[in-house]
């Protein structure tokens, strides 16, 4: 698999998804191109994750097309293994093999699917764990972990099968919010280090400073997108604008039957450092 | 005269208590202790009994046991892949067949692998002999049990499992088999146990294959015995032999899921 540096990481195409009778995704074009990070926000039903897993082909899109590094996922004769490979995925509830120690979590699929020798599995793995600073839960089982750590250790197994492209759905959701930022630390790393990064957030203060483009989705469709200072700043459009401060200013909610309460665009400037769980 | 709550509790409890010591009373005094001890608890005859039910009745049990343990396993995860499968035949195949051993005494089996087959096939044998016919005739009844067990096992293990494993680039089948199916064995060791000690128990339907001293195992050794001696002793010591073996099985077990516990 030869990865063309012109085109994009992540190229989707008029893409559809239903479940049953229920459109979830209406028509999405959407690029994520090679280095960039975008965090995909929107209230809950409003077909991110599903778009997230779609790029992964954990759900089947019902139309569309999408391509990842170049090779069309949707193509149905498409290597699917051999495509993932490149991509990491994280999850809402960590997904660690609970029979496995941290080690062999991050070890198994090197050996079982790269066909990487122990040694050099296990050296890999370390170096990740070190990078997701858990360096001394190599041993442990994941039962024996806060979430946080679950999370940082399900985020250095997916780097250590070297991933040109990572997806997040929703990461930091599952946890006690005293064990977010450690997480959210992780993954500003990886981005500052030029990963490629699609992240299905509620974190604002992260996509706020981390994402090179926010992306807000409504109703299965991306109702506007752009750098997170127009998008969270200034947004154009009033579904945006009712969701940024339902998210934002979740006190304020009660006040938004009276009109001279009616909310005004948060400027994003002006969001505690420290507000990363907002909702 | 109206009692406190706790003046009743104590009188409920002191006349339950008052019950139970009656009850054993009665049976002390009404037993004919010497005949009992006469008939089940015959020194001499326990003594000639050893060492031949440990060094061959209880070792063939527990052999006997095990190669069906081992086959009902092999081919109940193999019917249990195949009720899950994507095929629709092979999920056909594995439903009528689990349907129709579940329906079936274990002992028609047995009749059938020990006899059925040989009429039908005379130039061909069973291979392992007795041994190899009780283990398939066990197995294929154990087997049915057991691929419902091991379904159920794998259906709970959360679906999120598996799609990490195939983010990671693994295909369904290597995801099943290190991650999925492990974790699903570790659910369902309690049930695969006691599948373990019914086919001990089972194990005991190996007579009507017609077994030899060599390959006679507890529940026959201790009949014979009953004929040979007129008394019935040797059924006592042929119940201990079985409790030998299902009681550490259970320490076992809880020893293990404890282990497995922390894992999880």
């Amino acid at each position: 698999m030869t990865t063309t540096p012109s085109r994009p990481a992540v190229e989707i195409r008029d893409l559809h998804k239903s479940f049953g009778p229920l459109e979830v995704l209406r028509g999405i074009d959407f690029e994520v191109a090679q280095g960039e990070v975008v965090c995909v926000i929107g209230p809950s039903g409003s077909g991110k994750s599903t778009l997230l897993r779609c790029v992964d082909l954990l759900e089947e899109p019902t139309a569309g097309r999408i391509w990842v590094n170049g090779v069309e996922m949707t193509d149905p004769d498409v290597e699917v293994d051999a495509v993932r490979r490149g991509i990491g995925m994280v999850f809402q509830s960590f997904n660690l093999f609970p029979h496995l120690t941290v080690l062999n979590n991050l070890t198994i699929a090197q050996r079982r699917v790269l066909r990487r020798g122990r040694a050099e599995a296990e050296r890999i793995a370390r170096a990740n764990l070190e990078r997701v600073g858990l360096t001394d839960k190599a041993d442990a089982f994941p039962a024996q972990l806060s979430g946080g750590q679950q999370q940082r250790a399900a985020i250095a197994r997916s780097l250590s099968m070297e991933p040109k492209l990572m997806l997040f759905d929703e990461p930091t959701s599952a946890l006690d919010p005293e064990l977010v930022g450690d997480v959210l630390t992780v993954m500003r790393k990886l981005a500052e280090e030029g990963m490629t990064m699609m992240v299905v957030t509620h974190e604002m203060a992260f996509a706020r400073d981390v994402a090179d483009r926010v992306v807000f989705m409504d109703g299965g469709v991306v109702v506007e997108q752009g750098p997170p200072q127009e998008v969270l700043g200034a947004p154009k459009h009033e579904r945006t604008r009712a969701f940024l401060s339902r998210v934002l200013d979740p006190t304020r909610v009660a006040q938004l039957g009276q009109p001279d309460q009616a909310p005004e665009p948060p400027a994003a400037s002006g969001l505690p450092a420290d507000d990363r769980r907002a909702v | 005269m109206k009692l406190r709550r706790r003046q009743r509790e104590r009188l409920s409890l002191g006349i339950q208590y008052l019950v139970f010591i009656a009850v054993i009373a009665a049976v002390l005094f009404a037993a004919d202790w010497d005949r009992l001890a006469d008939a089940f608890f015959r020194v001499d005859i326990i003594k000639s009994m050893f060492p031949t039910i440990i060094t061959v009745a209880l070792r063939n049990t527990i052999l006997y046991t095990l190669g069906a343990f081992a086959f009902g396993l092999v081919f109940g995860t193999i019917l249990a892949l195949m009720r899950l499968s994507r095929v629709a035949p092979y999920r056909w195949v594995a439903t009528a067949y689990i349907e129709l051993f579940r329906g079936l005494p274990a002992l028609l089996v047995l009749f059938l692998v020990g006899y059925g087959i040989p009429i039908a096939f005379p130039e061909r044998q069973i291979p392992g002999g007795v041994f190899g016919s009780i283990a398939i005739g066990l197995g294929l009844t154990a087997a049915a049990y057991m691929a419902e067990t091991i379904r159920a096992g794998i259906q709970a293990v959360p679906k999120g499992q598996m799609e990490a494993a195939r983010t990671l680039g693994m295909s369904h089948f290597t995801a099943m088999r290190t991650i999925v199916i492990p974790q699903a064995f570790r659910i369902v060791i309690p049930p695969l146990t006691n599948e373990l000690i019914l086919l001990t128990k089972d194990s005991s339907l190996a007579y009507v294959l017609g077994v030899t001293a060599q390959t006679i195992e507890i529940t026959k050794f201790g009949r014979d015995m009953l004929n040979d001696r007129v008394n019935a002793t040797p059924l006592l010591v042929a119940g201990l032999a079985y409790l030998v073996i299902t009681l550490p099985l259970s320490q076992v077990v809880r020893r293990l899921e404890l282990r497995y516990a922390k894992a999880r």
